[in-house]
């Protein structure tokens, strides 16, 4: 409640909203959702589903909490709002609530991931994927058509495997890093994983990945199942228990959700976790990496929970730059969400899309050729609104160039 | 009057289901500006995308005698983008297209809704730059700068909004779609232009504007002066303009404000002092150069205790960007308040600064203050806490005598912010019977119904019999006029 008094009404955070600057509508911007908020809070209204539809709506890229001066922690108090909706069952008939659930039951299990990953093999491999796509079978289908137009191409059987313990390889020992693999990540881009692991340990960390390790919760902290979340959120936290000096993540979406396990859990051990939560790219900026040439030009995408959750922005531009030959443009607006938020592009196909055609119009201006984002979720969804534009364009996680980079002691 | 489900249904006829705003939810985000004090919900929010739509629904509107209220980004500080009455509120934020730039002639041709910063962002790589800079430029829109004839740092030395409009169209209250002024110079007849600048949507709806480009300044230097008292700071800003100098921008921030900004943004200024002058030059280089030398020489006759320069272009925006955003990190400091916009001519800035502190002391309130100290135009905010019973009366009654402080001194009610519904009442300790009924019955032309934002901008019964009367704004409960 004190977060939402904080709002002093000024209007700046609105043109920093994606859906205010799609819509211009006071109600889909942070700070009419705010005024929405208070006003349940105070009573004034009650929680509708026509409220919840304007909070649906919201992608939690959390754009406004870098613009408010006042400082409302627009983040969680959206979180504690959709968490009292969803507790009371308030339902808004526009808000794809199926797909939602369909999701949060499917990410977190790596069970359930890994037994739908050969059939997605079989039909990208098998050629019924070309079929599908070019004649358009999916047209009729909506959910099933957004789902299939993000799905990246599956990797491999043998793929890039990830030890659960990868040794120190040069540098001066650094202590011990735990990794954690995240869901979508660990399925379907394992080689920015691998990638991760090597470059730690040409950095001097010992790299552990504890394989009990399950889902961060980051999904349902930000769709306000709080519950779950904190259930994940605990398992997580004892899978890491052993000792380790830092915790690292390269999805932006989890390493934001890691960092306020304390805020969320609210004890000691949890928010000792948090204190020792760092992105890729704020622990490799200031570590000995001998890296080659890669003549490329890059523009970077600030993913939404490393530029606004983390407020990590110069790091992974500065790693960026280090590498010699590579040009890195500035792309317009980076910090503007580009529709992917979390489950978001599945569940608010048109919203996203919008969002995704504007990125992809701004990255054409760059010129560049790879464009760099901390979060497999922006990964995929720039690279189907680069693809849809008839982008030629190829999107990665920055760990991945400078994995290329890489020149590894014999 | 509340509006009828047929009247929905037209106003959809004219801007389509997504142009329209009516659910209680929706409509209720647009019950306020940023002078949240004022609360009046509108019947209907509609989104047009066009002059087209716009003067579409004004007709309509006007044959059904349901009042407007015309809005931008809804920055305001007055209580003008709000529906005292209901009515049709028109949003103008999905009209916000650079229609025409015309580097040859140096203007523009925007729509209404175009934020503000956005039109210098687009013309900078060309060298040129929109110069009106209210602080609320990253978010407020262009229409609303021309409809409250907006000021800023910067119009210290470049004019307010007025001076940068070159033309406009307006959708008038009686639903004729006008264009006054344009490119050419010396145009024969009436400045309607000047007119309809500042007329807080009293007249019509504004739905295309061309303003002046400026090229930008050869050079800039930012300098930072900090003062152990705030007299000792309004003394400098006096002594500097009475050197003959114009600063482009010359204001002053207090310690209150300084400590929330350093908390929020972390923008660099010094914490401590009591006050600090923020002092920019631009222009030729030579000239800056030689002007800053005296400044400093001003500054440290006046006892400053450190001077500072902003070493580069981040540094600049970093003090900047704490000075524009200051309104917004009050909500840091305190969790309400009031904002003066009082003028004094600026000679008598030490004066009334003295009595500032007065009033704050006399009634235990803390002022914080963050203001265009070269023109003189105040902007203390006066914080209480309306949960602490009498400290809101407190802060009313200080507000009220700082204003008559600043008008005994010969200044006037308000500077930049406009009038709105919350200095509509003020206007007669300014102006004369005679005055306010010749400005009443010039709004009447434009708008003969008084359909356009009424209960705004002048008071709602004229001294004299011939006034125009709107009809009399009914208010929620607990709203302070």
């Amino acid at each position: 409640m004190e977060g939402l008094r904080a709002c002093v009404h000024c209007g700046i955070c609105l043109p920093q909203c994606p859906t205010y600057r799609v819509l211009g509508e006071e109600m889909d911007s942070p700070r009419g959702r705010i005024y929405l908020m208070r006003a349940a809070a105070d009573g004034r209204i009650a929680l509708t589903p026509t409220l919840a539809r304007h909070l649906d709506l919201c992608l939690g890229c959390r754009g406004c909490e870098t613009a408010c001066p006042s400082g409302v922690p627009f983040g969680s108090l959206l979180e504690a709002t959709r968490g009292q909706i969803e507790r009371r069952g308030i339902r808004s008939p526009e808000s794809d609530q199926g797909t939602l659930s369909l999701l949060l039951a499917l990410f977190p299990y790596p069970d359930r991931m890994a037994a739908l990953l050969p059939a997605l093999r079989l039909y990208q491999g098998s050629g019924l994927q070309a079929l599908v796509r070019g004649l358009g079978l999916l047209a009729p289908f909506r959910r099933l058509r957004t789902m299939e137009a993000l799905l990246p191409r599956v990797p491999g059987v043998g793929s890039a495997r990830l030890e659960e313990l990868t040794p120190a390889r040069g540098g001066k020992p650094r202590g011990r890093a735990g990794l954690l693999v995240g869901c979508v990540q660990r399925f379907f881009y394992p080689d920015v994983n691998a990638q991760t692991a090597r470059l730690l340990a040409a950095a001097g960390y010992e790299v552990v990945a504890p394989r009990e390790q399950g889902c961060c919760g980051a999904l349902h902290l930000h769709s306000g199942r709080l519950d779950d979340f904190r259930a994940m959120a605990k398992q997580l936290v004892a899978s890491f228990r052993g000792d380790v000096d830092v915790i690292v993540a390269n999805a932006a979406g989890c390493g934001s959700a890691l960092k306020e396990y304390g805020h969320w859990l609210q004890d000691p051990e949890a928010e000792a976790f948090s204190q020792k939560v760092k992105d890729i790219s704020e622990v490799l900026v200031d570590a000995d990496l001998p890296l080659g040439e890669l003549p490329v030009t890059v523009t970077y995408q600030d993913a939404c929970h490393l530029a606004h959750g983390q407020k990590v922005r110069a790091e992974p531009r500065a790693l960026l730059r280090r590498i010699p030959g590579l040009k890195l443009v500035e792309l317009a607006e980076s910090d503007l969400c580009c529709g992917s938020a979390g489950v978001y592009n599945l569940v608010e196909p048109g919203m996203a899309a919008e969002l995704g055609r504007r990125t992809a119009e701004r990255i054409r201006e760059t010129g560049a050729s790879i464009v760099a984002a901390g979060n497999p979720g922006c990964i995929m969804q720039m690279d189907r609104a680069c693809r849809a534009l008839g982008l030629n364009v190829e999107i990665v996680h920055p760990v991945s160039l400078l994995a290329r980079a890489l020149r590894e002691a014999p | 009057m509340s509006v009828e489900a047929g009247l929905i249904r037209a106003l959809t006829g004219i801007v389509g289901r997504a142009g329209v705003v009516a659910t209680l939810e929706g409509r209720l985000t647009y019950e306020c500006d940023m002078h949240t004090f004022y609360k009046g919900i509108p019947d209907v929010v509609v989104l047009p995308e066009s002059a087209e739509q716009a003067a579409a629904v004004v007709r309509l509107c006007r044959g059904a005698h349901v009042p407007i209220v015309p809005r931008g980004s809804g920055t305001g500080l007055i209580g003008g983008a709000m529906a005292p009455q209901g009515g049709v509120m028109v949003s103008m934020t999905r009209m916000n297209r650079i229609l025409e730039v015309d580097i040859a002639n140096r203007c523009a041709t925007v729509e209404p809704g175009l934020i503000n910063l956005w039109l210098s962002n687009a013309t900078r790589e060309r060298g040129y730059f929109f110069a009106p800079d209210p602080s609320s430029q990253m978010v407020s829109s262009i229409g609303g700068n021309v409809s409250t004839n907006a000021g800023g740092p910067h119009c210290l030395k470049y004019g307010i909004t007025v001076n940068h409009i070159l033309g406009l169209q307006m959708v008038t209250g009686a639903g004729e779609v006008v264009w006054v002024g344009g490119k050419a110079q010396d145009r024969p007849g009436y400045d309607l232009t000047g007119v309809m600048v500042g007329a807080e949507g009293t007249f019509g709806l504004v739905t295309a504007v061309m303003v002046r480009l400026l090229h930008l300044p050869e050079d800039v230097k930012t300098l930072l002066a900090s003062f152990s008292t705030i007299e000792d700071a309004s003394e400098t800003v006096s002594a500097i303009i009475a050197d003959g100098i114009v600063p482009a921008a010359l204001e002053m921030l207090d310690e209150v404000m300084i400590r929330a900004i350093e908390e929020g943004i972390h923008a660099g200024y010094p914490k401590g002092a009591s006050a600090v002058l923020l002092i920019e030059l631009d222009g030729p280089r030579a000239e800056i150069e030689a002007q800053a030398v005296r400044i400093e020489k001003i500054c440290r006759d006046h006892l400053a205790l450190e001077l500072r320069v902003a070493q580069n272009d981040a540094e600049r925006a970093l003090l900047w960007k704490g000075r524009k955003e200051a309104a917004g990190v009050i909500g840091r400091i305190t969790p309400s308040w009031l904002l003066q916009d009082a003028v004094v001519p600026r000679s008598k800035l030490p004066q009334v600064m003295r009595e500032m502190l007065a009033i704050s002391a006399r009634h235990r309130l803390v002022f914080a203050n963050v203001f265009h100290a070269g023109d003189g135009n105040l902007h203390p905010i006066i914080c209480y806490d309306d949960r602490v019973p009498g400290e809101l009366d407190r802060a009313k009654q200080a507000n009220e005598e700082l204003l008559h402080a600043c008008l005994q001194l010969g200044g006037s009610v308000t500077g930049e912010h406009g009038v709105g519904l919350d200095k509509a009442k003020n206007l007669p300790y300014q102006f004369a019977d005679a005055d306010l009924n010749f400005m009443a019955r010039l709004r009447r032309v434009f708008d003969p119904d008084g359909i356009m934002n009424p209960g705004k901008l002048l008071p709602d019964h004229p001294a004299c019999g011939e006034g125009f009367r709107p009809v009399a704004p009914t208010l929620p409960g607990g709203t302070w006029v």
